[in-house]
């Protein structure tokens, strides 16, 4: 659809700019002024130039040391997420049944773990994998694995990404379903009559069709694993040790625990960087592909 | 009916030809294969959510004393015990009420919005969608503080509107975006009609726009009704006593005198109830939604 000039639309926007301006820049900016202070209480704050940025990049100090463990680990398990949720999500969304009273029902169950308060879904788990209470907890013992996820970092962490794919998978799951019904039978049987195979359905036909929402799967599931706070914090409280220690967890124990303000701000900006990087360069893949799409349909 | 028929010719077509393998993958097995990997999917899901049922209807005796896999006494003591503590509702009632401000907010600011992003080219119009979408993807934790001292400094703090204010940042990049995908989907023809017709622009906005795009409202409603619901990073953080969420309320239990296992699952419980009520009804929906209308 082509869209005509007109900058009197400006005003159309002005009210969501404004909202989202008070809500963002306006504390942004207070984490800016934080960033280049120092205070030693008593709401007292010396200017500190680009001490705590200089401080967090280099990982042989203490502060940079403990910002990159926590950006390795939280990669890390963005990794292990999608590695994981992505396939699984194609997976369950091949398997949604076509027709009939079941699809509501499976659509209903799926959804209800992504309307489950975060530190909820915590707590389900906490309990769900105790050793002592828990069904999965008990049964893993009994089965004479020795599994203790506030004791072990390996149990641990397979604690927290059994939880998230727990929590996410429907969410990759009900964006691919929602790519595959907009598939027309058609296709399907033109596939029958060339005599494809399953896989061949899925590579030529499926796949590609699915391209967009998986594209929008990716981009939501990165960037709310890469920013997973609450679920591991109540899980396991960034323990045994640092072990699954992410980087908001990290930054809330700075900036709310420690009340190191300035270190705080900084990891905040960096942090925010990082974030900003990668989300432009999904939108970028984003607007191609579609500037693609509207190319062929055109 | 059609799907049988087509697969039926392909069985006799694929045993004439000899592909016994594409048959296979097309036909028979697969049908089993999808409802067995639904079920255990499906089974995956509801155990843990069975598992904290099943400890909220129980005793916390009979939860310490081992393991059982169904109460032996049902008791609705837990239950009945959050519905008459006032502590304890009013936080299902702070919840509620600063997740409907969000929503109404929200949407009300992102439709002008998003029909400004669906119809017209305007100066830095892409950066500006570009720089409301980074906000949804801004970490809620590097906003805790600033926020803190924002709603303090203008005396909303302990207040609903804080919350419902302080999630608007990732829930009105969010209605955008969606809402966006939906009017896209409306041909700009309506739009010169009605003005040929002599509709001002605010009133074909809401008599003839927003009645065709009513499953777009409906769809980022339930979106940001959603991302309000579970967060509480900020939600916490924003408030003390008075607006204090129900999530946050739930670890109480951990202070008391030793763990009350028994009161933590039944909040728990009640804290899946408003959510698992809001998909039922917009179940139909739910698919094209999760695509945020773009497919």
């Amino acid at each position: 659809m082509t869209k005509t000039l007109n900058n009197k639309a400006w005003f159309l926007v002005l009210p969501v700019f404004a909202i989202v301006a008070f809500s963002a820049v306006l504390p942004l900016m207070t984490v800016v002024n934080y960033s280049v202070q120092d205070t030693f209480g008593n709401n007292q704050f010396f200017w500190n130039g680009i001490g705590w940025f200089q401080e967090l990049l280099d990982p042989s100090k203490e502060l940079g040391g403990r910002f990159f463990e926590a950006l390795w680990r939280t990669l890390l398990f963005s990794a292990i997420i999608l590695a994981i949720e992505i396939p699984l999500g194609i997976l369950v969304a091949l398997s949604m049944p076509r027709e009939g009273w079941t699809v509501a029902l499976c659509l209903v169950l799926m959804a209800l773990p992504l309307l489950i308060p975060w530190n909820v879904v915590g707590t389900i788990w906490q309990v769900f994998a105790r050793g002592d209470i828990g069904l999965l907890g008990w049964v893993v013992n009994h089965l004479g694995i020795d599994y203790n996820y506030t004791g072990d970092a390996l149990d641990a962490w397979a604690t927290i990404i059994v939880m998230d794919v727990w929590h996410w998978t429907s969410l990759v799951a009900l964006l691919c379903y929602a790519g595959l019904k907009s598939i027309p039978d058609a296709y399907y049987q033109a596939a029958r009559i060339d005599g494809a195979s399953r896989w061949a359905v899925f590579r030529t036909i499926q796949l590609p069709k699915m391209r967009r929402v998986l594209l929008i799967a990716v981009l939501l599931r990165f960037m709310d694993s890469f920013m997973i706070y609450t679920e591991p914090f109540v899980l396991t409280g960034g323990g045994p040790g640092n072990a699954t220690t992410f980087l908001s967890i990290d930054l809330v124990k700075l900036a709310l625990g420690q009340f190191d303000l300035g270190k705080a701000a900084a990891l905040s900006l960096v942090y925010n960087l990082i974030i900003l990087a990668i989300c432009w360069v999904f939108y970028t893949v984003m607007t191609n592909v579609d500037a693609d799409r509207e190319r062929v349909e055109a | 009916m059609t799907d049988t028929i087509a697969i039926g010719t392909a069985d006799r077509k694929d045993a004439k030809t000899g592909t016994v393998a594409a048959n296979r993958a097309l036909a028979g097995p697969r049908v089993n294969g999808k409802a067995v990997v639904m079920t255990l999917y499906l089974v995956f899901l509801m155990l843990p959510i069975y598992w904290l049922v099943n400890m909220s209807l129980k005793t916390n005796t009979e939860i310490t004393s081992g393991l059982t896999l169904w109460p032996r006494q049902i008791t609705f003591d837990n239950y009945i015990r959050i519905f008459t503590d006032q502590s304890w509702y009013s936080g299902y009632i702070n919840s509620l009420t600063y997740v409907v401000i969000n929503t109404v907010l929200s949407i009300s600011f992102a439709l002008p919005a998003a029909y400004a992003f669906s119809r017209y080219r305007f100066l830095g119009d892409k950066h500006l969608f570009f720089w409301l979408l980074t906000n949804r993807m801004a970490p809620p934790a590097v906003f805790a503080l600033p926020f803190f001292n924002l709603y303090s400094a203008i005396g909303l703090f302990d207040t609903p509107w804080a919350v419902a204010l302080a999630h608007c940042l990732f829930n009105i990049p969010l209605a955008v975006w969606i809402l966006e995908g939906f009017m896209s989907g409306v041909p700009r023809e309506i739009d010169e009609t009605a003005a040929i017709d002599g509709y001002s622009f605010p009133r074909f906005f809401v008599k003839i726009f927003m009645p065709l795009i009513a499953s777009g409202i409906g769809v980022a409603a339930f979106f940001c009704f959603m991302f309000s619901w579970v967060e509480l990073l900020l939600a916490r953080t924003l408030t003390t006593v008075n607006a204090k969420p129900i999530a946050a309320t739930m670890t109480r239990t951990i202070s008391a005198s030793g763990m009350d296992w028994g009161m933590l699952a039944a909040a728990g419980v009640l804290t899946i109830v408003p959510g698992a009520l809001v998909i039922w009804f917009v179940r139909n929906y739910i698919a094209k939604g999760f695509a945020l209308g773009r497919v």
